[in-house]
């Protein structure tokens, strides 16, 4: 099953690499990845998809809360949450295909951020569902790079993960 | 404030820590350290000829004291050659603060000579590290090492300094923090009150119980309130190779070690039981043998330390997260009463679950068969001559094979940290280096350390450390030829295609320990091997190194059936199962 592991962890040399590490050591699989610092420079934020079974993710969540740096940890997929995924998509836009491409960027409510004669680049955000819909929904053709952040996700309502 | 040097403050901040021995080598990267070592006599500094035996000496002072051992190394080699001894202590849980010197801060990255990255090399195998970034950080840093080290489930910390961090033309204000807190490590001080409770009535409940005790037990400081829990329910009782010890190995209660070579009644009794008290103990794969079919009719309490530990390979139906000592404190104090309580019919349960243990304990599977008129020493014998010789009251250091499970399974130990074993990782080469950390921290104490002829030559060279600080170790190395352990394996499961596990070449022991001023003696035949042994023993002030001939043809026996079997399928003798 997906999971989506968010961790709140100080902001230090070495600790990125320790999950990464726990991660490649314990055979667990890492999907996507995203970590940046968090309003409180001390802190990072990082959010981690795995696709693990309830005793493997159990394992995974203390294994995590075990590393030093870790200061706490939430699986998002235990609740309602929310979850948001960037894409930057480089792709063909001649001819007629150009007035298509914008069509279904729109009906996706994606933009283009960047235009040549020969290209377009739209930058999507959603959930990674939404992400592969779209990129089913263009012509595989015209693809010429796709970039994509990683899931960054958070509790839905009040609760909060902080120190 | 005082001003010091980033070598004086480390110096300063491991006496303040109460550091009294360091094990290490020197090199370039540590050249400051030493220096500033050079200038004190607080501290004393034991010179190894290897680093690999410095970790594990500092392994053996810990495990026999409980206190963190501490070791200095330079980088690059000096740092590798570290590894093997952390990745030991990293799996038995051995607090041990690891100072490693590093290339200058500005060479960092540059390939430069005798540069690693120890952080990064060690990081799989530490409880933490860190990478000391400016002098100033040091006593922080240091302080906050040795807490990580001793608490929760104790580990083995690094700390990397680059040599600039160390300069002595730089000063510095020193200040060394009395305490540290640090807001994403916080271990738990006790076990959780609704599960302790849930607890004590299963344990007053159930029909066929066992304990079963780990090296969390040793290494938490418990034993005293395992071994009132245990007498005080009047259970039986296992322990693992690394629990040995925790509860006294001659009391009727014990059952023997557990597991792969475990004895007959205790993996019975675990197979069996309807009720499983694990406490300290990891459900190791030495241990359950098939998982599916480990301990299939029990209901299963985990006390420890470590969230990870539970659940991890055996499922708890009651886990308790806590401190072995604390946790058991409270329980002892809760049971007492519901004890005194207890129903007639629920002893009479009790007394039908003690006559069926006695009947497996009646097999006497760890009975010694000898031909008559064979003249050959069988390497139990071996161990249980030297359990007469020292009276059952040495530090027992062992490497790792055969001799370590004759060791386990022929002394009984009735105190812990008196039995001193590599049992999570198996590291060959630990044995003689742990004896001397052990031999260090108990000067006046009698230290042996049981060997084989392929693991003593795997830290030989400490034989010249222990002239240099007169250690006297007795080495009683069970020489059968040939790596025992493998060659059994290879008996058993390869056709007897011994691939590689004869030695040939070995030296004259008895020549190669005089030559480095120890006492040398080789027993051949089983009439000697008694005099010989007390014989060494009575020598306190000199190392004496015992090469007893053994039959190379004995197995470590019973031995669990694999794969697929569970802990009540053994191998008893030679071509004799269950």
């Amino acid at each position: 099953m997906r999971r989506i592991i968010s961790v709140l962890m100080e902001n230090e040399a070495g600790a990125l690499s320790r999950v990464i590490g726990l991660f490649a050591q314990r055979n667990y699989n890492i999907e996507t990845l995203t970590v940046a610092p968090t309003e409180d420079e001390t802190l990072s934020r990082l959010t981690l998809t795995t696709f693990a079974s309830d005793e493997q993710v159990e394992q995974i969540t203390k294994q995590l809360n075990k590393l030093i740096e870790v200061v706490k940890l939430v699986d998002l997929t235990e609740g309602d949450h929310i979850e948001r995924e960037l894409m930057l998509i480089k792709v063909k836009a001649t001819g007629a295909q150009r007035a298509e491409m914008k069509r279904t960027a729109d009906i996706f409510r994606g933009q283009i951020i960047d235009v040549t004669q020969n290209a377009y680049t739209i930058q999507l955000a959603g959930t990674s569902d939404k992400l592969d819909a779209f990129l089913r929904a263009i012509p595989e053709a015209s693809v010429m790079e796709v970039v994509r952040s990683g899931v960054s996700g958070l509790s839905r309502g009040e609760k909060v993960l902080s120190t | 404030m005082e001003k010091l040097s980033g070598g004086d403050m480390l110096i300063r901040a491991l006496q303040d820590e109460g550091v009294e021995y360091v094990f290490g080598y020197p090199g370039g990267a540590v050249l400051h350290i030493y220096d500033a070592l050079f200038k004190q006599n607080r501290i004393q500094h034991v010179l190894v000829r290897h680093e690999q035996a410095a970790t594990h000496m500092a392994d053996g002072y810990a495990r026999s004291t409980g206190r963190p051992g501490v070791v200095f190394v330079t980088s690059g080699p000096g740092a590798t050659n570290a590894v093997t001894g952390i990745a030991t202590a990293y799996m038995d849980s051995i607090p041990m603060v690891v100072l490693s010197g590093q290339v200058q801060s500005h060479l960092i990255g540059t390939d430069s000579f005798q540069e690693t990255d120890m952080v990064g090399i060690s990081r799989p195998v530490v409880k933490h590290s860190f990478l000391v970034r400016s002098a100033s950080e040091l006593p922080e840093t240091i302080k906050k090492a040795f807490f990580i080290a001793t608490s929760g489930r104790p580990g083995p910390v690094v700390i990397d300094v680059p040599k600039d961090v160390t300069s002595p033309t730089e000063l510095y204000d020193y200040d060394y923090p009395e305490t540290v807190s640090m807001r994403s490590y916080s271990p738990a001080t006790k076990g959780h009150t609704g599960q302790v409770k849930k607890a004590i009535k299963m344990l007053m409940s159930c029909e066929r119980p066992m304990i079963y005790s780990g090296g969390g037990v040793v290494q938490g400081n418990a034993a005293t309130q395992l071994t009132e829990m245990t007498r005080m329910l009047g259970f039986p009782i296992t322990n693992t190779l690394m629990g040995l010890g925790a509860y006294p190995g001659t009391d009727k209660q014990f059952l023997g070690m557990l597991g792969m070579h475990g004895t007959f009644e205790a993996n019975n009794a675990m197979h069996h039981c309807d009720l499983l008290l694990a406490i300290g103990a990891r459900f190791d794969d030495r241990i359950t043998n098939t998982v599916s079919k480990f301990c299939p009719y029990a209901e299963i309490i985990h006390i420890d330390i470590d969230p990870a530990s539970i659940s991890k390979t055996v499922n708890a139906d009651v886990p308790i997260v806590g401190p072995v000592d604390a946790v058991l404190d409270e329980m002892n104090r809760l049971l007492a009463p519901e004890i005194a309580k207890r129903s007639d019919n629920q002893k009479s349960l009790l007394a039908e679950w003690w006559e069926q243990i006695e009947g497996w304990r009646r097999q006497d599977c760890l009975k010694v068969l000898r031909d008559e008129g064979d003249t050959k020493i069988k390497p139990q014998e071996a161990v249980q001559a030297l359990y007469k010789a020292t009276k059952g009251d040495a530090y027992v250091t062992s490497d790792v094979g055969q001799h370590q499970m004759f060791a386990a399974l022929y002394y009984p130990f009735d105190e812990g940290r008196k039995w001193i074993n590599s049992g999570g990782l198996g590291t060959m080469g630990f044995g003689l280096p742990a004896a001397m950390g052990a031999q260090i921290a108990h000067p006046d104490d009698l230290v042996v350390c049981i060997t084989g002829e392929g693991s003593i030559q795997m830290n030989i060279q400490e034989l010249s450390t222990c002239s240099q600080y007169g250690l006297p170790i007795k080495i009683v190395n069970l020489n059968n030829g040939s790596l025992g352990m493998v060659k059994q394996w290879q008996d058993m499961i390869y056709e007897g295609r011994h691939s590689h596990s004869y030695m040939e070449s070995l030296p004259d022991f008895v020549k190669l320990v005089e030559s480095y001023g120890h006492v040398g003696f080789k027993v051949e035949t089983i009439d000697e091997l008694e005099p010989v042994l007390n014989e060494a023993m009575a020598i306190r002030n000199k190392l004496v190194f015992v090469d007893v001939l053994v039959d190379p043809s004995e197995h470590v026996y019973p031995m669990l059936v694999a794969p697929n079997g569970s802990m009540r399928d053994m191998w008893l003798r030679k071509g004799v199962r269950t």
